[in-house]
């Protein structure tokens, strides 16, 4: 083997002056394996990124216009997988704005309590995933800890974990189960305890507050022009939360507050969403007070809700009701609406149109994170490598909402 | 409240502003392509207007209508005002194609990855958009998916499929979606001429 004869006089030696390009992701551990940043580099200083998204693309939107409206849940469930009860609760309401239904008191306030359940396990996730992508595992662990709990009463409730597929148009699948108040008085001091733990070993933490503080500044006019809603929007300072702006269920008759950011930071979307998780968990102490323990869940209209099974298998009125919305679907009334509610990244919005009959013409979901996400590229530019990962980590980034 | 800005946008575009209606408490203006940019500079810099918040920009493939197959459709909200919109507008012909409208990227920069979106499912084009490529799909994906003609099972290999002289032996892969899937519902589907369902590559030597 001969030695490279570079010809190369001592001191003539250059580094190479043209940007260096990197791709970051889309199978990078920070990138929740959905994700491609492609950078141009100048060291370690960005000077162009471009965030491509699309991996988990699955086609909701199309797949929407083949079935039913019913259909629609099991898909809505995947969009937002952290916090499937709220996409479900989410839709149900769109379908019964444009239907003009409104469902009992007492399932208005089981979707608050399972919606808001939802929410501290979505919050949860983020924050302890941001945590353990800067290092600091522990947390995570017991905010795993934490959601398993949340998971556990969901678990009881509709028997499923994860994909609970559990709202119906003009209520939910089942009524509330007898032990669920118990549940919750049970669970929330431990996770509130879980959370307070967790939040002592990184705030206290110089490595973890100097990464976080001062990176990934937004004003609050890019935020709102980018579109930016929920903890991210709030965390620049806009006192925008739909639960408060335009109650829905009967969250005007809680008692909670919006918390908000002063700089809009990373480290104040990670502090607004530890409040919010607190503040959820006083919603949810009021709604267990206040949801009655008898009376009907769902609504008294055969154009949409099935049935009781008892009936369907007795009465011949029953059965063809229950043929007719499994067969060929409720019929949602001709129109179009534009329904909106307080999702775990923010406004999640579906605007159906429908043509008059039991499918679907267009079902469009508004991801908040598909906006949040969006803004990754203003906030990354001009600074280092390593602070992609609080940024990213800090946006919530849902790849099953995010690429529909 | 509500009705005030229909009204502020109607003094100010006059006849341009087509169609206007609150159903379920929705506030829908339809407007004409051609003023599609000067009413949305209109909604951001009025000041008793002052649409702030970007919501949503998406699109509704109507292939019945005549007067412009697409419905590209706005939503905005005012965190000052408290109010929403929802501003309308219709392009391209019945093939599909003159899809063309002013990009509002200047006026909101959220705009940008939606007029991706929007373009890449239904093949609408954003004139002065700074960057119109594919968002969701891949660079190489033919047709745009969220048309009404597009069928839902047709897919698109990046590789081609196997055929069974090149692998030597028997394949009997499914195929993702079969022709018959995907339910009518008493409606008329909407089958435009060419693109027959399962006409989409079955995969293997299945077909």
């Amino acid at each position: 083997m001969e030695p490279i004869d570079l010809e190369l006089e001592e001191g003539e030696l250059e580094l190479p002056a043209e940007p260096m390009h990197l791709n970051m992701g889309p199978s990078h551990p920070a990138m929740h394996g959905t994700v491609r940043v492609v950078l141009e580099l100048s060291g370690e200083t960005i000077l162009k990124a471009d965030v491509q998204i699309g991996y988990l693309h699955r086609g909701f939107e199309k797949m929407c216009e083949r079935g039913t409206w019913t259909q629609v849940f099991p898909y809505a469930d995947r969009l937002n997988y952290v916090s499937p009860m709220l996409n479900n609760v989410g839709f149900s309401l769109a379908v019964e704005k444009l239907s003009g239904l409104e469902v009992p008191e007492r399932c208005q306030w089981y979707r608050m309590i399972l919606g808001e359940l939802a929410r501290i396990s979505d919050h949860l996730t983020c924050t302890g995933a941001m945590a353990m992508e800067l290092g600091a595992i522990t947390p995570f662990l017991w905010w795993m800890k934490a959601r398993e709990m949340v998971w556990d009463i969901l678990e009881e409730e509709t028997g499923a974990r994860l994909t609970h597929s559990f709202g119906r148009i003009g209520g939910m699948a089942k009524p509330p189960s007898p032990q669920l108040k118990e549940l919750i008085h049970g669970a929330i001091p431990t996770i509130l305890h879980l959370v307070e733990e967790g939040e002592k070993l990184l705030l206290k933490n110089r490595i973890f507050i100097d990464r976080l503080e001062n990176v990934g500044i937004i004003s609050a006019h890019d935020a709102k022009a980018l579109g930016w809603t929920g903890p991210c929007l709030r965390a620049s300072g806009v006192a925008y939360d739909i639960r408060k702006s335009h109650p829905y269920l009967k969250y005007d008759e809680v008692d909670f507050e919006v918390p908000v950011g002063a700089r809009g930071d990373t480290m104040d979307r990670f502090l607004v969403r530890l409040a919010e998780l607190r503040q959820s968990a006083r919603i949810l102490l009021q709604c267990v007070e206040r949801m009655p323990d008898e009376g009907p869940v769902n609504c008294d209209d055969p154009r949409f809700v099935l049935p009781e099974k008892m009936d369907v298998y007795t009465t011949i009125e029953a059965t063809i009701q229950h043929f007719k919305l499994i067969m060929e679907g409720a019929k949602v009334p001709k129109g179009e609406c534009y329904s909106y509610t307080e999702g775990g990244n923010g406004e999640l919005g579906y605007y159906i149109v429908s043509d008059g009959s039991g499918t679907p013409w267009r079902v469009r979901i508004r991801p908040p994170c598909f906006a949040v996400v969006a803004g990754l590229e203003q906030l990354i530019t001009g600074r280092m490598l390593s602070d992609i990962v609080p940024c990213f980590g800090s946006l919530n980034m849902i790849g099953g909402e995010c690429d529909h | 409240m509500s009705k005030l800005v229909l009204e502020k946008l109607q003094a100010k575009l006059g006849d341009k502003v087509l169609e206007t209606h609150s159903h379920v408490g929705d506030d829908t203006a339809l407007v004409a392509p051609a003023v599609w940019h000067e009413a949305c500079l209109f909604l951001r810099d009025d000041s008793a207007l002052d649409f702030d918040l970007f919501v949503d920009l998406c699109a509704v493939d109507y292939p019945q209508h005549t007067d412009g197959r697409f419905e590209v459709v706005l939503h905005l909200y005012s965190t000052t005002k408290r109010h929403r919109i929802r501003l309308k507008t219709r392009v391209g012909d019945e093939e599909g194609e003159h899809a063309d409208l002013d990009s509002v990227v200047d006026v909101w920069s959220g705009a940008n990855w939606f007029e991706r979106e929007t373009f890449d499912m239904m093949g609408v084009i954003f004139r002065g958009h700074p960057d119109l490529r594919r968002i969701l799909m891949y660079p190489e994906f033919q047709g745009h998916p969220l048309r009404k003609d597009y069928p839902a099972q047709l897919t698109q290999p990046l590789v081609a499929y196997r055929t069974e002289e090149d692998a030597g032996m028997i394949l009997d892969k499914i195929a993702p979606f079969g022709g018959d899937e995907g339910m009518a519902f008493g409606r008329k589907w909407f089958d435009p001429p060419g693109a027959s369902p399962g006409t989409g590559n079955k995969g293997g030597g299945a077909s």
